[in-house]
């Protein structure tokens, strides 16, 4: 019984999550070499250091924590408020506006993407709109831009940020509030004092939520941002599919799985129900 | 009250952040000219257009049979990783088992699809497979998924039900009978909605599908993202309206045979 349920799932996560790991390790510290598949095994730790040395790797890494830390704290921004909404609403409601939030994700990933494009370009809604009302008189340029990018990251991973937070939130004893409320309180001190430290557990997990797969992020820089838009996921996409480096492909990715991994393992290490 | 009517506002302005964009995209898919925000006339013509496109209605029954093979695959391997974890207590190496779980789950799509991708060409290079293609894009997709089975399954064993368990086979049921009887009715909600997770998932991806897929196989997300690097185009606003309205019609029904449920139970 144990082992009918157990093998099969310890056979697959070995092949296809700890083996993987291994073989991203090994190539890592091979070399690069012409011929398929494009590397040579070996133990040099060069492709390794250069992703600390090299400017063009480093300004990668900071500019997806950039990206990330600015993407996470504006669905931090947009969503407590929309998470404390959906808490408060009448219970009957709660189901249909949770069922709001979440409608987006059917709808397919790349086809939001394309509504922003849409939006952006030079012929798009937004532009159109500015020269209607004469507010411009040649559209501005905003797609392909870092802006554009960083919007769209917004629209793609709100609803990660929403869902744990008003999952959290909802859970709060509501009389502890109007204890405080009560006891004299003003609303803004009842927020910072009562609310606000009851929902943290639901703030990490959502800010882990944005902020970690947005560091691995490719898809929407390369069709919003600009060139110069260079995060860690398309530099990683760059050396595979452009520069045919798997050493160094491999090199950054596996820099950054270290990275990430530490804020998750914070995050379980972390006593998840405080409160 | 002040208070409320403030959240309320916010959360209008939200839900007009949300929907303002695709909005927009499906009025675009019924106009007859190829310039977003010049209106012409209604017209069908992207949707007769799109469903004359060969190439992305192959890939998208691609899609649908790759993602109806990996929702099964993910609902099998990730039902009984729910049930290792909620039932089996702390067995042997249940960290590790719990990190690999979990590692898949939390890291970006880039970093699985490129370690996958690199452990296929690494066994084809030593014992000649696999072949990459649809079946490599099946084994990472379940890879990706089996985890959000797995948290939903051990979810729904957690709210109770060993007490069930016990008794029947208090009551003379073998351990497997007793799964098979009381576990898996139990389980049924978690695994539906699993296998809809999962298959949701596999069929929005186009990372990983496009790392280990092979020359011989595009998704339907790696079509719309080749054409998107180009531009988008009037056909892809008509695919995006066309999936809205399959996936609603979709909701509605689940929405009216719950209800019809409810109201039988009653």
């Amino acid at each position: 019984m144990r082992g009918t349920v157990l093998g099969p799932v310890w056979a697959w996560l070995l092949a296809f999550v700890g083996l993987p790991a291994i073989v991203l390790a090994v190539i890592a510290l091979a070399q690069p070499a012409d011929g398929v598949p494009p590397y040579e095994l070996g133990a040099g730790f060069d492709d390794l250091a250069t992703v600390f040395t090299d400017p063009y790797y480093r300004d990668a890494f900071l500019a997806s924590l950039r990206v990330s830390a600015i993407c996470s704290a504006l669905c931090l921004l947009i969503g407590y408020p929309m998470a404390l909404a959906i808490a408060r609403s009448a219970p009957a409601r709660r189901p249909l506006l949770l069922l709001l939030v979440m409608l987006p994700f059917w709808t397919g990933f790349l086809l939001r993407v394309a509504a922003w494009v849409g939006l952006l370009r030079d012929d798009g809604w937004i532009n159109a709109a500015l020269l209607a009302l004469g507010v411009i008189d040649a559209p501005l340029p905003l797609l392909h831009t870092d802006g554009a990018m960083i919007v769209g990251i917004v629209y793609a991973y709100l609803p990660f940020m929403v869902l744990p937070l008003e999952a959290r939130l909802a859970r709060a004893d509501p009389a502890l509030e109007q204890a405080a409320a009560d006891l004299g309180a003003p609303p803004w001190r009842v927020f910072l004092r009562v609310t606000w430290p009851l929902s943290l557990p639901g703030v990490a997990a959502g800010l882990v939520l944005v902020f970690v797969p947005v560091m691995g992020e490719y898809v929407i820089p390369e069709l919003l941002g600009g060139p110069g838009s260079m995060t860690m996921g398309r530099v990683i996409w760059t050396e595979l599919f452009d520069n045919h480096d798997w050493p160094m492909a491999a090199s950054l990715a596996l820099v950054l799985t270290g990275l990430l991994l530490l804020p998750a393992l914070a995050l379980r290490a972390a006593p998840p129900n405080r409160a | 009250m002040r208070r409320s009517r403030f959240l309320g506002g916010c959360l209008i302005a939200a839900y007009g952040f949300l929907y303002g964009p695709i909005a927009l995209l499906v009025l675009t898919s019924f106009n007859d000219s190829r310039l977003t925000t010049v209106w012409t006339g209604f017209s069908p013509r992207w949707f007769i257009a799109l469903a004359g496109n060969d190439a992305l209605i192959d890939a998208a029954l691609l899609s649908l049979r790759i993602a109806a093979l990996a929702a099964t695959g993910a609902t099998v391997i990730g039902g009984l990783a729910g049930v290792a974890l909620a039932r089996l207590g702390r067995f042997r190496g249940r960290g590790l088992f719990a990190g690999l779980l979990a590692a898949p789950l939390v890291l970006p799509d880039l970093l699985i699809g490129l370690a996958l991708l690199l452990l296929f060409v690494a066994t084809q290079q030593v014992v000649g497979f696999p072949e990459r293609g649809a079946g490599t894009i099946v084994v990472a997709h379940v890879t990706a998924s089996l985890a959000y089975v797995a948290v939903v399954v051990e979810a729904r064993l957690a709210g109770g039900g060993e007490v069930l368990e016990q008794a029947a086979m208090d009551l003379g049921a073998t351990p497997l009978v007793a799964f098979r009887r009381v576990t898996l009715p139990l389980l049924a909600p978690a695994l539906v909605s699993g296998w809809l997770l999962a298959f949701t998932l596999s069929l929005d991806d186009v990372v990983i599908a496009s790392l280990v897929s092979g020359p011989g196989a595009s998704t339907l997300p790696m079509v719309v993202f080749s054409s998107l690097r180009l531009g988008a185009t009037p056909e892809l606003n008509a695919l995006a309206t066309a999936i809205l309205a399959v996936t609603a019609a979709g909701l509605l029904l689940a929405w009216f045979v719950q209800r019809r449920r409810f109201g039988a139970g009653r």
